[in-house]
């Protein structure tokens, strides 16, 4: 019998602060026995249990796409036991992956559609993953117009900003890249909340066309009625969900909304499956 | 199905000689109540019990439970690697339990095992158990087994199914792991002709003794969002001081927590039971929580057990009728009244108790 709980184990290979304020680290890993990097195989969408000997587990959206080779990459946020103590390691360090965990976005549904990804703060990194899986040059014809609105609260906040500059570059995806405010005189991009600008540079609804927003519940809150006013239908917004996790895999029961399980039923969802949901999240 | 008629000496000898294949498990008085406890060499269980004050799922799934251990110790090779604890478990027989819960197991299972991933520490457990029943002839108030699909002689989730009468007991063998069982314990004289039938006319008189019911027939259809914004969560919620005691008592919880604990360098992951009672189980490492209110805990816990796990699975409710919340509860929360209270909701979108 398979053990669902043993992580496989990996060695931090690089780790990179994404953010002026520290906060936010990327972290490279790679499998220390041959195979296992074949048996992660995972979907953009997914997320892994990061295991530390000594202090727990957390529960992470996997950053690095499935596209890319001999690492797999995510962005943590220091907030509590965990993390703190990642945010202090550093490479070479061995620890544990447990995954790849939950399901993904709706990947087959949008082949040959127009996707918009709206992201907000450090909830990018999924969204990163779904980025870099779409333009790989065997994918990138499976789908139509690709937007990507992303807002942080300065320049210095966002995410992978070298990739985002590279992104704007390309002429097979319109980046609408956002920040709530700056006094940078060098910052050429838009300055405004993500629902103003998604209200302003949104694709038009339509049957071909889906939106995958993931961020803060401010942003969400705020970004939904903006969708909702575009025509954008209830299962064509696709949504991420994080709740508190232990085992990942739907047994432990604490994350659930009513009777699906953000880790294992989720972490994906479409709106109109979370409208009929007890919105416990 | 095979019956067997066991008299007083027979189970004693029985017992005896099964303990050298079995570890045995039985109720045993410990001060006021009676506990599940591994029976001592030549230990009888003591069947002067209406049930266990709290539920034998520990014999399966322990309260704190190792999965790995781990070292620290930065010159060891295997630093910071998960070793799976594997619990020796010899074949086990729990002798005594009472039917609501061996069939609080079945329903326990379909959490733990399931189409695409398996939990190895409980899975095992289980399937070294083998489960010999008693029949329980005498119910108490506070049970309502035969509304919460299951009953005071039912057999699901049994190996063998035990009456008691003057003269002893007679069994009813119900899969191979029971006959294996009355194979070690030597019962092999089968009981006279009739013996089914007067067991289960045992069974009719011990129903007919069940006071309590639940009404659920509503539960499945009534839309979730409905009984969630129910107005009655207020109501049913404002005694509660979240002590958890429902969910450590109740046979079919199954909710764990995942924790590590070091000393010096040397440590070990647990499984340990855990509580949706309590605010720390859903909270976020930014603060928030979704079940922040004990309304929003308390009606998780009522809604799990008989609303999405009823959706879910299509296997009735997460509950077997034991009585034991009902009967612990220090502020008397009811299960049967707040079950009655949601499926009378369906119907007629009121919320009036029916007793």
């Amino acid at each position: 019998m398979r053990n669902p709980y043993q992580p496989y184990p990996v060695r931090i290979d690089a780790v990179t602060v994404e953010t002026e304020d520290r906060n936010l680290k990327t972290f490279r890993f790679s499998f220390l026995n041959p195979g296992d990097e074949e048996r992660f195989s995972y979907r953009a969408g997914q997320f892994a249990e990061l295991s530390i000997a000594g202090k727990g587990e957390i529960p992470i959206g996997i950053a690095s796409s499935p596209t890319e080779k001999g690492f797999v990459m995510f962005t943590v946020n220091k907030v509590g036991l965990v993390s703190s103590h990642l945010h202090s390691m550093k490479a070479g360090d061995v620890m544990g992956i447990r995954g790849p965990l939950g399901n993904w976005y709706p990947w087959e549904r949008m082949e040959g559609k127009n996707v918009v990804i709206i992201g907000g703060g450090f909830a990018f990194t999924t969204l990163r993953s779904s980025i870099v899986y779409m333009l790989d040059p065997a994918n990138r014809g499976r789908f139509g117009e690709i937007h990507v609105i992303y807002g942080a609260r300065t320049p210095g906040m966002l995410l992978y900003r070298e990739e985002l500059a590279a992104w704007e570059r390309r002429d097979d995806i319109h980046m609408h890249i956002t920040v709530d405010a700056t006094q940078d005189p060098a910052w050429k991009y838009n300055v405004g909340f993500v629902p103003a600008i998604t209200e302003k540079k949104a694709p038009p609804a339509g049957e071909d066309t889906f939106a995958i927003i993931c961020g803060p519940p401010i942003m969400i809150k705020f970004t939904l009625p903006v969708l909702e006013k575009l025509g954008y239908p209830n299962d064509r917004i696709i949504m991420s969900l994080e709740n508190r996790m232990k085992c990942g895999i739907g047994m432990c029961g604490r994350c659930n909304i009513g009777k699906e399980f953000v880790c294992k039923d989720g972490p994906v969802f479409t709106l109109e499956q979370l409208n009929r949901t007890p919105r416990e999240y | 199905m095979r019956m067997l008629l066991i008299d007083r000496r027979a189970w004693e000898e029985g017992l005896k000689r099964a303990a050298g294949d079995y570890r045995l498990i039985g109720p045993v008085k410990e001060k006021e109540f009676h506990s599940f406890r591994p029976l001592a060499a030549g230990q009888l269980p003591d069947f002067a019990f209406q049930n266990s004050r709290l539920s034998p799922k520990h014999v399966i799934y322990p309260q704190t439970e190792p999965m790995f251990t781990y070292t620290l110790e930065e010159t060891r090779e295997d630093r910071h690697l998960l070793r799976e604890v594997v619990r020796d478990i010899p074949p086990t027989a729990v002798v005594g339990i009472r039917p609501c819960d061996a069939k609080a197991f079945v329903l326990v299972r379909l959490n733990f095992d399931t189409p695409d991933v398996q939990d190895p520490y409980w899975l095992r457990a289980y399937e070294a158990t083998t489960f010999i029943g008693l029949g329980c002839n005498a119910p108490c108030g506070s049970c309502f087994c035969t509304t919460a699909g299951c009953g005071p002689f039912h057999e699901e989730g049994l190996d063998l199914l035990l009456a008691e009468t003057a003269e002893g007991f007679t069994a009813k063998v119900l899969t191979a792991k029971g006959e294996a069982f009355a194979r070690a314990a030597g019962w092999t004289k089968p009981a006279p002709e009739g013996t089914e039938a007067a067991l289960q006319e045992l069974a009719r008189a011990a129903e007919g003794r069940i006071t309590s019911f639940v009404q659920t027939e509503h539960l499945k259809s009534i839309p979730v969002n409905d009984l969630y914004h129910a107005p009655f969560w207020d109501e049913v919620s404002f005694a509660c001081i979240n002590c958890g005691t429902c969910t450590y008592s109740c046979p079919t919880c199954w909710c764990f927590d995942i924790q590590d604990e070091t000393r010096g360098k040397a440590g070990v992951r647990l499984k340990l039971w855990d509580s949706c009672m309590y605010p720390l189980f859903t909270l976020h490492g930014s603060g928030h929580n979704p079940r922040g209110t004990k309304l929003h805990r308390v009606r998780q816990r009522f809604l799990h057990k008989l609303k999405y796990f009823v959706e879910k699975y299509d296997r009735g409710i997460q509950c077997v009728g034991c009585g034991r919340c009902v009967r612990l509860c220090p502020v008397n929360i009811d299960i049967r009244r707040v079950c009655n209270m949601m499926n009378g909701y369906a119907v007629s979108g009121e919320a009036c108790a029916i007793p």
